[in-house]
């Protein structure tokens, strides 16, 4: 009798993973655990620094809408700064730079902030969005229809009123399609955190491939994991813009495409 | 500041290195680009499917995980596929081409979708009257499409761009000899790595205020003619 007969479905599998498919999914299956732990982490991160950093770019947004007297500029420089550089070397500065200066390592922010890298991918990411989204919602505020202003106006509404109640409301709107790309950047962006030695979802795919020695199951299992979340969240957007901007959506036009072929 | 200027040379290397990084990426993006665009407009339905797949991964994985995956992950597939077909013997990826190929790769999937948007913008009249008066594909393509796509597709691009220069920075976590990471390695052996890394900083602001020079310059060749709002 073959004595491949006498192994279990599962022992079979093994067999299989191990030397006949291209990627060892059995291995994979085993470390599971680490693919969901760095996924909560990247999301940890992903979210928490979506949220303070879209908090403070709408004061913000409306500073650099209006062209306050003082706060334009240094704003403005703000946001050059962080949407002209590279997340990764901001994520350095912070991490690896700030214990150049003596004071900072003594300061009483040292050690349960500035020194984990935890605290300062959230700094440097909250900072970050903050900035492109400052820019864009500056962008839609701007565009806010003259009609509906001077409406507001006509109604007796403030300065503040308005801004509170026509203003940001429709301008949050407009900006929700640029949102969706800030939300999944981010996300993408946020592979910075496995190199200051976090273990995030690009980390554990690191950490799979280092010590198995394996050349593809932990990446394509991270990229795997990073296509389900960005299809998620394109998914969510794509509901709330149906709910929230369903006044702005186009009548569906037969429109064919522009082909190239001659004749 | 002495620490900079004792290894001006390293960083003057480096910013070379991401320079020509980023260059390289960009020309084989815009080839993909013009690849893929001309799929998705084209009325061969295989061709679309596997233009939408392309954009649609691309959108869905970040550039460092492909980068790792080309990097560690295709030097395998090319050796083991050098030895199946006895073609070529050993070889290694190094990580500029890694880089290269990983960067161009992403950015040909945005600059996909750029160009299809600036064909899309052309009154298609045009491209019918050029068929009508015998024009071959191509010369409708050079005479008609291109010099018009430019202009469409300019604020796209150049927003690509400026994308592409800040993912180069990617690389030096593979382990390439770039900008970021020459200066990291100067910056621990001197302690200073604050300063070394705001010195980065400061050279990519300057990248991207030289190449906004550049193409504000491309803008007002290619919109002779055009009326501004």
């Amino acid at each position: 009798m073959d004595e491949s007969d006498n192994r279990t479905f599962w022992e079979y599998l093994a067999y299989v993973s191990e030397h006949q498919s291209p990627l060892d999914f059995v291995l994979v299956w085993d470390h599971i655990d680490r693919f969901l732990w760095g996924t909560l982490l990247t999301l940890e991160i992903t979210v928490i620094a979506l949220i303070l950093g879209g908090i403070l770019s709408v004061p913000m947004a409306i500073a650099r809408a209006y062209q306050h007297r003082w706060l334009n500029f240094p704003i403005w420089c703000f946001t050059y700064f962080f949407r002209g550089t590279p997340l990764l070397v901001q994520t350095y500065l912070v991490y690896y730079g700030l214990a150049q200066f003596d004071a900072v390592r003594e300061s009483f922010l040292w050690d349960p902030i500035l020194s984990s890298a935890w605290w300062c991918a959230l700094i440097v990411f909250t900072l970050n969005t903050a900035g492109y989204t400052t820019e864009f919602l500056r962008g839609s505020i701007a565009t806010t229809p003259s009609g509906e202003i001077e409406a507001a106006r006509a109604c007796g509404m403030s300065a503040w009123t308005t801004i509170r109640r026509i203003v940001l409301p429709s301008a949050f709107r407009r900006a929700l399609p640029a949102y969706s790309n800030e939300v999944i950047f981010m996300l993408h962006s946020s592979v910075v955190l496995s190199t200051i030695t976090l273990q995030d979802l690009l980390g554990a795919g690191r950490w799979l491939n280092g010590r198995y020695y394996l050349a593809y199951e932990g990446f394509v299992t991270a990229m795997l994991f990073y296509m389900v979340l960005v299809f998620i969240i394109s998914r969510g957007f794509k509901f709330w813009e149906k709910h929230w901007l369903g006044h702005l959506r186009q009548r569906e036009i037969e429109d064919e495409p522009v082909t190239l072929k001659a004749g | 500041m002495e620490s900079l200027w004792a290894y001006r040379n390293l960083l003057f290397e480096g910013t070379v290195v991401t320079v020509q990084l980023a260059v390289g990426s960009l020309l084989l993006s815009v080839l993909l680009g013009l690849i893929g665009a001309t799929a998705k407009l084209s009325p061969n339905r295989l061709f679309q499917k596997s233009a939408d797949a392309y954009t649609t991964l691309i959108r869905g994985v970040p550039d460092l995980v492909l980068m790792m995956l080309l990097f560690y992950g295709g030097q395998q597939i090319l050796n083991d596929l050098g030895e199946l077909t006895g073609l070529w013997d050993y070889l290694e990826i190094n990580q500029f081409t890694a880089g290269v190929f990983s960067i161009g790769f992403v950015f040909g999937a945005y600059m996909t979708e750029t160009f299809r948007g600036a064909i899309l913008a052309i009154p298609r009249g045009q491209i019918e009257a050029g068929i009508a008066c015998g024009m071959t594909p191509m010369k409708v393509f050079t005479r008609i499409t291109w010099p018009q796509m430019v202009r469409y597709a300019l604020p796209s691009f150049t927003n690509n761009w400026l994308v592409l220069v800040k993912a180069t920075a990617l690389v030096s976590v593979i382990g390439l000899h770039d900008l970021v990471w020459n200066a990291s390695t100067a910056g621990r052996s001197v302690r200073e790595p604050f300063t070394f890394m705001l010195a980065v900083l400061i050279i990519y602001l300057m990248i991207t205020a030289i190449s906004d020079v550049g193409l504000r310059w491309l803008d007002r060749k290619y919109s002779v003619g055009i009326r501004k709002v």
